[in-house]
């Protein structure tokens, strides 16, 4: 995906262009700045109330990679979830690029916990859903190819989702989000359910698209040193109702290294934070 | 598969020259039942005559001969080889049911005359009521194709709605419910008050046993979409009318084909009763002339080619099950 096919995106993606107004060249791809405002957030649950998300306020600046780390159950893909717009905060408000979110756009993209990949479609037209949708697929049909081509998944454009292992689904997910171009990556553990292997070479080719997209990434993880890796600033949940615990900047220049002193370091702060000092 | 078995046959024939190589055992076992079933219709007499014997006796005789000589050949015949040979327990049955059956019947007279039938009596209907059974077949296929075709579309359109709008869920759920369980034969009266000829009435039976399934069936699978997928279009920017197109339409596919197997069973079922409603020709129509004077070999022989259109259409309708539940293959 080269510049030029940004720049045609921005011309044939209006709501991309709007938004972009403020800067003088209207650079897609460029990341979205994110507030998120005193947000609270309870289900109903079997008739009682279920508080998950309790006055999380906290922004994100375009272009920033920022990791969400805490308890299992503690609201983290409730909160993408918001900020995605397929829900509505239940107190306080999200605010991305100076707009109110409230509904789903394709420039804040959200990649699943689980691949979700739709089953009766190959995984072409599985990445090729968001273009056919917004009726770019047309003009557009060779990014479907780069983006299959970015998670290595070129030879398997014309197998079904019941014929790919767990990681490949998960990168198709991925590349399904890719091909929009989105300004917001929302990542739900994106890397949850791979072998350490692909693990490990995801991480490297995600810091890559973020460092030469210039999206904003929202990343929800359950790995501290993976958190460490990617993000410059990792923010830790409270148990549920999540609560924002503490928050951690961390500036190390990329390609960054597991074995890396500094990192070990904050590894060990985070996890004590977490409650598994080590 | 025809490289390994050829291989395989080469091999044989340079172990041991003088065996016989490939031989397909269950087509002499076929050959011999079909052969017993042959000799048992010719060498005893009819307890009743019921004429046909003759025929039947050569049909099978010749089928036994001709399994003799694809005893050795089948092996050569390629996949053609391959489906006779997966289908030669079957056909053995079927040799010793045609003998069992001959015995039973017309031999010994055990199930007499006219409530049974013996297999050479059902073959003496087709010859010589042939012409009559053919034109029947006509009109109930053309019966039949229009009332489900016009009742699968109406039913699907409907169980797309249904499940997508609440609204339309609302009023017409219920409605569904009432009119879902009512045996379509019900309707017999008011169809007469609304359609000027018994034709129209009668495929309004038809669509109606078929549509209401594949509309029940349909709108449980639109319904029971996993919500996720909902969540996925809309995060990639699709309307609705895309979320139904292709997100719930293809997600209920595996729920509108058992619909439609069901609709198949339901429209064969009610053909009969359709075509009590004055019509002149089809298979319905003879089973009930012929059940009135008592023919009841005729019967058996329709009810016979009634089963075999029915499983034909199945047989298509699984091939076109295949084809469009593909992604599916995990599943089925
Ligand atoms: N649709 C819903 N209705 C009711 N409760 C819900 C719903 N979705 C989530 N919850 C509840 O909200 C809480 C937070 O869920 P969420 O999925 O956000 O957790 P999470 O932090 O992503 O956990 P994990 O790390 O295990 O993925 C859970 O207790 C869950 O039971
Ligand atoms: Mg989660």
């Amino acid at each position: 995906m080269s510049d030029a096919v940004f720049a045609e995106q921005a011309v044939a993606d209006q709501a991309v262009a709007d938004r972009a107004v403020a800067a003088p060249a209207p650079h897609a791809g460029a990341g979205m700045a994110v507030e998120i405002r005193k947000v609270s957030h309870h289900f109903r649950l079997s008739g009682k109330s279920l508080p998950v998300l309790e006055g999380i306020d906290f922004s994100v600046a375009p272009g920033e990679f920022v990791a969400l780390l805490g308890p299992s159950g503690c609201g983290k893909s409730t909160l993408l979830r918001l900020i995605a717009g397929l829900e509505p905060p239940s107190a306080g408000a999200i605010v991305a690029d100076s707009e109110p979110v409230n509904r789903p756009d394709p420039s804040r993209n959200l990649v699943f916990q689980d691949p979700t990949l739709f089953p009766w479609a190959t995984v072409w037209r599985n990445v090729a859903t968001g273009l056919e949708a917004r009726g770019l697929l047309k003009q557009h049909r060779a990014r479907v190819d780069d983006a299959l081509a970015l998670v290595e998944l070129g030879g398997f454009a014309d197998a079904y989702p019941h014929q790919l292992s767990g990681g490949m689904a998960q990168r198709a997910s991925l590349a399904r989000a890719l091909v929009n171009d989105p300004s917001l990556l929302l990542l739900d553990e994106p890397l949850g359910k791979l072998d350490s292997l692909t693990r490990m070479t995801l991480q490297v080719e995600l810091v890559r698209l973020w460092q030469r997209n210039g999206f904003t990434a929202l990343l929800v993880t359950h790995d501290v040193e993976e958190a460490l890796l990617l993000a410059s600033r990792v923010i830790v949940f409270s148990e549920r109702p999540a609560r924002i615990k503490a928050e951690f900047r961390f500036d190390e220049p990329y390609p960054r290294h597991r074995d890396d002193p500094g990192l070990i370091d904050l590894r060990r702060r985070i996890l004590g934070t977490l409650g598994l000092a080590t | 598969m025809t490289d390994a078995t050829e291989t395989l046959d080469g091999a044989a024939a340079v172990d041991a020259p003088g065996l016989l190589p490939g031989l397909w055992r269950d087509g002499l076992l076929i050959a011999l039942a079909w052969g017993v079933a042959a000799v048992v219709t010719v060498s005893l007499p009819d307890v009743v005559p019921w004429g046909g014997g003759d025929l039947f006796a050569a049909i099978t005789g010749v089928g036994a001969l001709t399994f003799v000589v694809l005893a050795f050949a089948a092996h050569r015949l390629g996949r053609a080889g391959e489906i006779l040979i997966h289908y030669g327990p079957w056909l053995i049955a079927i040799g010793v049911w045609l003998a069992l059956w001959e015995l039973i019947t017309a031999k010994t007279g055990w199930l007499p005359k006219p409530f049974f039938s013996p297999p050479h009596g059902l073959l003496n209907v087709y010859v010589n009521d042939g012409q009559r059974l053919l034109i029947c077949i006509g009109y109930t296929l053309r019966l039949w194709a229009l009332g489900f075709l016009s009742g699968i579309v109406v039913g699907y359109a409907v169980g797309v709605a249904l499940g997508w709008s609440k609204r339309f869920a609302y009023w017409g759920m219920p409605l569904l419910k009432l009119i879902g369980p009512v045996p379509a034969t019900a309707w017999i009266p008011c169809t007469f008050y609304f359609f000027p000829t018994t034709f129209g009435a009668s495929i309004f039976i038809v669509a109606l046993a078929s549509g209401i399934p594949v509309a029940i069936l349909t709108a449980s699978g639109v319904g029971s979409v996993n919500r996720a997928y909902y969540d996925v279009g809309r995060i990639l920017g699709a309307d609705s009318r895309y979320l139904i197109r292709r997100v719930a339409i293809p997600a209920a596919m595996p729920h509108v084909f058992v619909g439609l197997f069901m609709a198949l069973y339901y429209s064969f079922a009610v053909l009969v009763v359709a075509e009590m409603l004055g019509a002149k020709y089809g298979l319905g129509w003879y089973i009930q002339f012929q059940t009135a004077y008592s023919g009841y070999a005729n019967v058996y022989a329709a009810l016979l080619i009634m089963a075999v259109l029915c499983a034909g259409i199945i047989r298509l309708l699984f091939v076109a099950r295949d084809r469009l539940l593909k992604w599916q293959q995990g599943f089925i």
